[in-house]
């Protein structure tokens, strides 16, 4: 007997036949805590998308203070201090607190419990096995024990709300000494308070992520089908990998940086607290000697690669999906695999580019402003790749696609626009300005959420057998690219007239002294046109909601490979069953076999075969390569 | 459905999972104690003259410690030799004299090196009370040979009142121009039973050794605390592997068990090695 398969045995006394052991589990083990990769993936991409959709309600929230600021907030206004307690919103009117909670904690959901649940885990758990021809991941226990780890942090998060005082207010960055200070004092608990409650939930979060990284990158390295060399590899398990390996090595120093503030906040210590604060007059009674400073650093130090976090998912997406309905090979799959490792290596030192305000000296500067560079041309070579794909291809304009031909251009606004914060004299005017809002949600909203949508409705089929409406797809499509670049290319212009990204009244006061007009509005005045499209937007995903749902039981069947794909994933029957493939897969060729010539089919799908014909005709060494 | 390559190895790499599991998952480690080192190198240099105390902590207990996790790591490795060679007996003494190792360690942290730290007692003096307290401080002295000024009195707090603490003094207060005192001790000299009063007008701060008390010691029960968490974490392991339970395992699948110990070992290692950075940055430097 298999070693391996008695050692799986005996963790459950009652299966002795490993085969039918999913047969047994009753429905708590088989669909809450689960340890198949499949159904984790789903958990993390379904609690990913209800984060987003809160983060993004936060934020509709404030742009009504941001447009009609100091004016109560018709109809919900009178739920919501029901809600989040009297202090949020009396009468329906913002208070500067909740502004900034609200501000603090879109940052941090959309991002920590939004984006990377779902970009990296969700996708990352679910596709990746599947596309490497794996029964799941190496650690299964291990990877539900990630999942609960994201869950109890994200339930801290939201709990947070609801303490005295509301949630953490000094924004998503949560810079030194101000959220050393803050939510602290009379009428605060000494545990149960926003700020220290965040960075409980974010020590459940980076556990949660530690776990995840360690688990992908063994499942990578380790459980690849035979076959599939690292050449082979579909370009978004290479994207997870070098995901993967940020979330590793970047998220520790925060943290250490994380205890280092607890200590601050529960044990009176003074790691980022500099000598001689003083605080509403008084000087505090601490020992002195921190540095705001090394916050920064620290913060950064995760917070940049963090950024690649969130758009490497989504490139490797981008990049099954473009070569699928392009029907032809990703153009430079090679220089797409090592820009992607350059952009992996090079994150880790740009971080200080986010701190050119800081007075680090010009020597630090110029070495970081030089890395910043650099960063951007394995980024060019990327979205270069991409575009050229497309060229000479016979284009499928369905949802996926939509969502993914959109992907390009707004990426490259946001990649674009980001150049001139990379030079610090350039910076010094933008620095905290609308323009930085802007060139990061060009990023992460248009770009990386629609990557993210791409991928759902690409790899809905193969998690449920159905597909879901293209109809309401589109629907759903329009009017979300319409409202983004509404919402996002006017801060631009917002930003270069001056406008502070911070201001709780929206720039009204700063207004009264800027009133020069843009296209007809002052600054302050393109907030209206700003927050309705914010609000349309809101609206546009209703479709996605419905649809998404409705298509579980009701969309149309399809079989197991109903965008005519080539990578292994579509070999599995759709959903998977557990141990996901009826046959060992074998790779026998690369990822992007389309259009191959002298084929009856546009499509040749790993697993398939490599033909005599073939054989001649084909340079690479077609056999397997034993794993 | 069963995952490939938890006991035996992958043929192209050589390796089964959990070995790559654990090596990344010390990288991530390497990290996290880089990150918290960094903090230390960054608070010290920026700390304000007289600001950084040394010789506070008790060199010969540290060394005692550095030897224990130095045995723990290597009767860690018999223990896995052992499993190797299939001698269950010889595994389960190492495995023992590895978990006592590992409790020795945490004893001696917790219940002597810690606890003596809490009772120690600290006064910053105000800058323009330096004078007042000159004779408890040798400032005179030390400027005149170029040294860091002294502008803390230490000891342990006899008493206190509204106004002034008293406080029975370290020898390095109650005789601060002996040349002896500029450096410190190896063996830590006990409290002198030289009473100081000291106002508490001219104080401009007085704790306890907590973590409170200054960038170092906030740094060191950190970082010591975080070290000694991830020792119990190992110990916990160990022990799960030492009981009849990994027994069960052991005859069923060895290899599977002695692998088991190899990936804990290597974090115990690391351990180890954390603990080789602790003990310099914080007792002897």
């Amino acid at each position: 007997m298999d070693p391996s398969a008695s050692v799986e045995t005996h963790h459950d006394p009652h299966s002795h036949a490993g085969e039918h052991e999913h047969h047994e589990l009753g429905w708590w083990r088989k669909y809450i805590f689960s340890t198949d990769h499949k159904v984790i993936g789903i958990q993390y991409g379904l609690c990913g998308l209800a984060f987003l959709f809160l983060g993004f309600c936060l934020m509709m929230l404030m742009r009504w203070q941001l447009a009609y600021p100091g004016q109560a907030l018709p109809v919900i206004g009178k739920f919501l201090p029901h809600i989040f307690g009297p202090g949020s919103m009396p009468d329906g009117k913002m208070t500067p607190d909740f502004y900034n909670s609200l501000g603090a904690m879109h940052g941090t959901i959309m991002i920590f419990l939004g984006v990377v649940p779902l970009a990296f885990a969700a996708f990352g758990n679910f596709v990746v096995p599947l596309q490497i021809g794996a029964p799941d991941m190496t650690f299964p226990k291990v990877n539900a024990a990630s999942f609960w780890a994201f869950g109890v942090g994200g339930v801290i998060m939201l709990i947070s709300f609801f303490v005295p005082g509301g949630a953490a207010k000094s924004g998503w960055t949560s810079y030194t000494p101000l959220a050393g200070i803050a939510d602290s004092g009379p009428g605060h608990n000494p545990v149960f308070n926003g700020q220290t409650l965040w960075l409980i939930g974010f020590i459940f979060l980076i556990t949660s992520s530690l776990l995840g990284a360690v688990n992908f990158i063994t499942t990578i390295i380790q459980l690849r089908a035979k076959g599939l060399t690292w050449m082979r590899l579909p370009f978004f398990v290479w994207a997870q990998f070098v995901t993967a390996f940020l979330l590793l090595l970047a998220f520790p120093p925060l943290e250490a940086a994380i205890v280092m503030q607890l200590m601050d906040r529960l044990a009176h210590t003074s790691f980022f607290l500099p000598t001689g604060l003083v605080v509403n007059g008084v000087p505090m009674s601490i020992s002195g000697g921190g540095s705001p400073l090394l916050w920064q650093h620290l913060f950064w130090f995760l917070g940049h690669p963090e950024v690649y976090v969130l758009i490497l998912p989504a490139f490797g997406i981008v990049a099954e999906i473009l070569a699928n309905n392009s029907r032809k090979p990703l153009w430079g799959y090679k220089s797409l695999v090592f820009s992607v490792l350059v952009i992996g290596f090079l994150s880790f030192i740009v971080w200080a580019h986010h701190m050119w305000l800081t007075g680090m000296g010009s020597a630090v500067s110029a070495f970081f402003q030089t890395t910043t560079l650099l960063i951007s041309i394995p980024s060019v070579i990327i979205l270069s790749a991409f575009f050229i794909s497309l060229w000479g291809g016979s284009i499928r304009f369905n949802v996926p696609m939509l969502f993914t031909i959109a992907f390009l251009p707004m990426f490259g606004i946001g990649g674009l626009t980001g150049i001139p914060l990379a030079f610090n004299s350039a910076d010094l005017y933008l620095h905290d300005t609308y323009y930085v809002i802007a060139h990061f949600h060009y990023i992460v909203a248009p770009g990386t959420i629609f990557g993210l949508f791409a991928g759902v409705y690409y790899w809905f089929p193969k998690a449920t057998g159905r597909k879901m409406s293209e109809f309401w797809g589109k629907v759903h499509f329009w009017p979300t690219l319409i409202c983004m670049n509404m919402i996002f290319l006017p801060m631009f212009l917002q930003g270069m007239a001056g406008m502070h990204r911070r201001w709780y009244d929206g720039g009204q006061g700063w207004n009264v002294a800027n009133d020069h007009t843009i296209w007809g509005l002052t600054g302050f005045q393109w907030n209206h046109p700003i927050s309705w499209a914010a609000w349309a937007m809101g609206l546009a995903q209703i479709p996605f909601i419905i649809n998404f749902f409705w298509s579980i039981k009701h969309g149309e069947k399809v079989n197991d490979n109903p965008w005519e794909a080539t990578t292994l994933e579509w070999t599995a029957p759709s959903p998977p069953p557990h141990g996901n493939f009826v046959h060992t897969p074998v790779a026998y060729r690369g990822p992007y076999e389309y259009s191959l010539p002298g084929r009856e089919r546009d499509f040749t799908m790993q697993n398939e075969p490599v033909e005599p014909a073939e054989r001649t005709r084909r340079k690479p060494p077609a056999e397997p390569v034993l794993a | 459905m069963e995952i490939p390559y938890t006991v035996s190895n992958r043929p192209d790499t050589g390796l089964w999972n959990a070995k790559i599991g654990i090596w990344l998952f010390l990288a991530s480690e390497v990290m996290l104690f880089g990150a918290l080192f960094s903090a230390y190198i960054f608070l010290r240099i920026d700390a304000a003259p007289g600001t950084w105390p040394h010789g506070l902590l008790n060199v010969p207990v540290g060394t005692m410690n550095t030897a224990i996790l130095i045995i723990s790591s290597v009767t860690v490795v018999l223990a896995w030799a052992a499993l190797k060679m299939r001698r269950y007996r010889a595994y389960w003494w190492y495995m023992l004299a590895t978990i006592t190792c590992g409790l020795i360690f945490l004893t001696v942290k917790l219940a002597y090196e810690w606890p003596q730290k809490f009772e120690h007692f600290g006064a910053y003096i105000k800058p323009d009370a330096l004078a007042k307290y000159e004779k408890y401080l040798g400032n005179e002295r030390r400027l005149e040979k170029g040294l860091e000024p002294r502008i803390e009195i230490t000891g342990h707090l006899h008493s206190q009142n509204a106004t002034e603490y008293e406080v029975a003094l370290d020898p390095v207060n109650a005789d601060p121009d002996d040349p002896a005192m500029d450096r410190p001790h190896f063996i830590p000299l006990p409290v002198t039973d030289k009473i100081a009063t000291i106002e508490k007008a001219d104080v401009q701060r007085a704790t306890m050794f907590l973590p409170t008390h200054s960038a170092y010691f906030a740094s060191y029960f950190t970082i010591t605390g975080l070290h000694g968490l991830h020792v119990l974490g190992g110990v916990i392991v160990f022990i799960y592997m030492w009981l009849p339970v990994s027994k069960k395992l052991y005859q069923r699948n060895p290899e599977h068990l002695a692998n088991r110990v190899e990936v804990s070992g290597l974090f115990w290692h690391f351990v180890d090695l954390v603990w080789i950075f602790v003990f310099p940055l914080f007792y002897l430097l």
